[in-house]
């Protein structure tokens, strides 16, 4: 018995090494990696950190551009924060419910990644300037959004919507609904099955959507530049500082910028790779 | 009674947001592209500048495309068939391209090959342009849309196992006929809704094209930069004229993935398979 075990653990090590290319795949995905990839990011690095503690602390902590950093990563968390909440609300609808048209909602959902930024960021001024038909109708009640921080964090929310969704839609499909209905059944409302029951199952998917979302909404560009107005200590996002200093041939300041956004930047995959292994177990069940 | 109502409310703010959010900048796009008349559209569109923007574009996505898929594949039969050291950290660099800025991606290479950069003084000397000039755009778009593929592809490769392959392998097929006629049957569908994404991208990128591109017109201009200038010249009908091939293209990605989903459910199911594939990679 113990022998044919033995036999046939060694008759599938056999097999296991019979699959070839191994070392034409791996080295080649390392190479094109490397080149493609890690070189190239490692140059900002270098050249950021070859600055100079000095040089560099001097051009982060510059008003111009710690107004930036602070408008980048402060629209990016506004328009994260809704989008969790309305993400999930259309999340929710779209797997708990059936209503006309669903599909194509469903697929709508994707649009943001697939709708060029610079495309989605002349659309949404135009709707939104004082001429256009929301603008329009907006700035009677004293309420301006484009050329002003309320129209980044309007493009912002448009582009992180489908990170909260499609994060938390399958664990909305796999969620145990006998669990809710036994809740139903003890006498709790849907509000309290709601808050005591499913939040808690989805809430990592949640903060993981929240978290993707916000960290594409830091680094946006296209969609943002139209809407923004882009005035110096008000408007003026982070990635278009440092365009505009690459276009004033300041290389080094573009380079801390950078760098500076790249580590928050790599900080926050961090937190997202570990609140996907906290959902991992959470839902650990399979 | 009262469920009734807590339903239709919530449907109805989903769509309200839906719509506000993105149905509504999308009909902006062809009604403003439109409003000037359907003459003043083919004229925007079919003007040579265009013209030189659209062939632009799709040279770039023609060779980033197939750079980005051809990896794709080599990285996702070396994670899914093989067992080794260090594989969770790969799949994480992988993903990296997604958590820098687009004009960071841009900048790098100009850190790399601009006059300032480390192979600036080598260019120069012979005469070698890569930024500020198409090479340059290529580079950046392969950057931006580098994980695309890869990303698709590995959960297929993953939860298809590698029997198949040991099965023709047995019987006498060498590694290529292997993965001609046993895997990349097997993942066709995984493949071309990574393509299909990838390309997506790679047409409509702006920020990372925007920084490395110059924006010599007719030359080093891609649509979407085309769109960006002529917005900025006040020119907005023909800005959306351009701007509404862009949209069209994504249309056409949302109906293909949806008819690619319908045909190959297992693809919606990506992010669960991303899950289950990073909990065997940490076994």
């Amino acid at each position: 018995m113990a022998s044919t075990a033995a036999a046939i653990h060694h008759h599938e090590n056999e097999l296991r090494r019979i699959i070839p290319g191994f070392g034409l795949t791996l080295g080649y995905t390392m190479l094109y990696l490397s080149l493609i990839v890690l070189i190239p990011l490692s140059a900002a690095f270098i050249r950021g950190f070859g600055l100079g503690w000095e040089h560099f602390w001097g051009v982060v902590t510059a008003p111009r551009v710690m107004a930036s950093l602070r408008l980048s990563f402060g629209a990016a968390l506004i328009a994260a924060t809704v989008n969790a909440f309305f993400g999930l609300i259309v999340a929710w609808v779209l797997t708990r419910y059936e209503f006309p048209f669903k599909g194509i909602v469903d697929a709508m959902v994707d649009l943001p990644f697939a709708l060029p930024t610079a495309v989605a960021g002349i659309a949404l001024t135009t709707l939104y300037a004082p001429s256009g038909w929301l603008g329009g109708t907006l700035l009677p009640l004293g309420i301006k959004v484009a050329y002003t921080p309320l129209g980044i964090v309007v493009a912002l929310l448009f582009i992180g919507l489908p990170f909260v969704v499609r994060t938390l839609q399958p664990v909305l499909e796999e969620l145990d609904q006998e669990v809710e209905q036994a809740a139903a059944t003890l006498g709790a409302s849907a509000w309290q099955t709601f808050v005591r029951v499913i939040l808690p199952a989805l809430w990592p998917s949640l903060l993981t959507g929240f978290a993707l979302a916000f960290a594409r909404a830091v680094g946006e560009y296209g969609s943002v530049i139209f809407i923004a107005g882009n005035r110096p200590m008000k408007s003026e996002i982070a990635p278009l500082l440092i365009i505009t200093k690459l276009e004033q041939y300041d290389y080094a300041g573009a380079t801390a910028i950078a760098v500076v956004m790249l580590m928050l930047s790599f900080l926050l995959m961090f937190a997202i790779n570990a609140l996907q292994g906290w959902a991992l177990t959470r839902h650990g069940g399979r | 009674m009262k469920l009734r109502v807590g339903r239709f409310a919530l449907i109805s703010v989903a769509l309200l947001f839906l719509g506000l959010f993105l149905v509504l900048p999308l009909i902006v796009v062809f009604i403003e592209a439109l409003s000037k008349g359907l003459g003043a559209y083919v004229a925007a569109v079919s003007d040579p500048l265009a013209l030189a923007a659209v062939r632009l574009t799709l040279l770039v996505a023609v060779i980033a495309v197939p750079l980005n898929m051809i990896f794709g594949v080599a990285a996702a039969w070396a994670i899914a068939k093989f067992e080794f050291r260090g594989k969770s950290a790969l799949i994480t660099l992988i993903d990296l391209p997604f958590a820098v800025s687009p004009v960071i991606a841009g900048l790098v290479f100009i850190l790399l090959f601009g006059s300032n950069g480390w192979f600036g003084a080598f260019l120069q000397a012979h005469g070698i342009h890569i930024v500020f000039a198409v090479p340059g755009i290529v580079l950046a778009t392969i950057f931006v849309t580098f994980p695309f593929v890869a990303r698709e592809l590995i959960p297929v490769m993953q939860s298809q196992g590698k029997d198949d392959e040991e099965t023709a392998l047995s019987l006498g097929a060498n590694g290529w006929q292997t993965f001609w006629r046993v895997t990349l049957p097997n993942i066709r569908w995984g493949l071309l809704y990574g393509v299909l994404l990838c390309n997506a991208r790679a047409m409509g990128e702006f920020g990372a094209v925007s920084v490395v591109s110059g924006h010599v017109r007719g030359l080093t201009n891609t649509m979407p930069l085309h769109v960006e200038i002529l917005y900025n010249e006040y020119n907005i009908a023909a800005a959306f004229s351009v701007a509404s091939l862009l949209a069209l293209l994504a249309l056409l990605t949302l109906a293909a993935k949806s008819l690619l989903e319908w045909r190959a459910p297992e693809l919606r199911r990506r992010s669960r398979q991303m899950r289950d594939l990073h909990r065997g990679v940490r076994k």
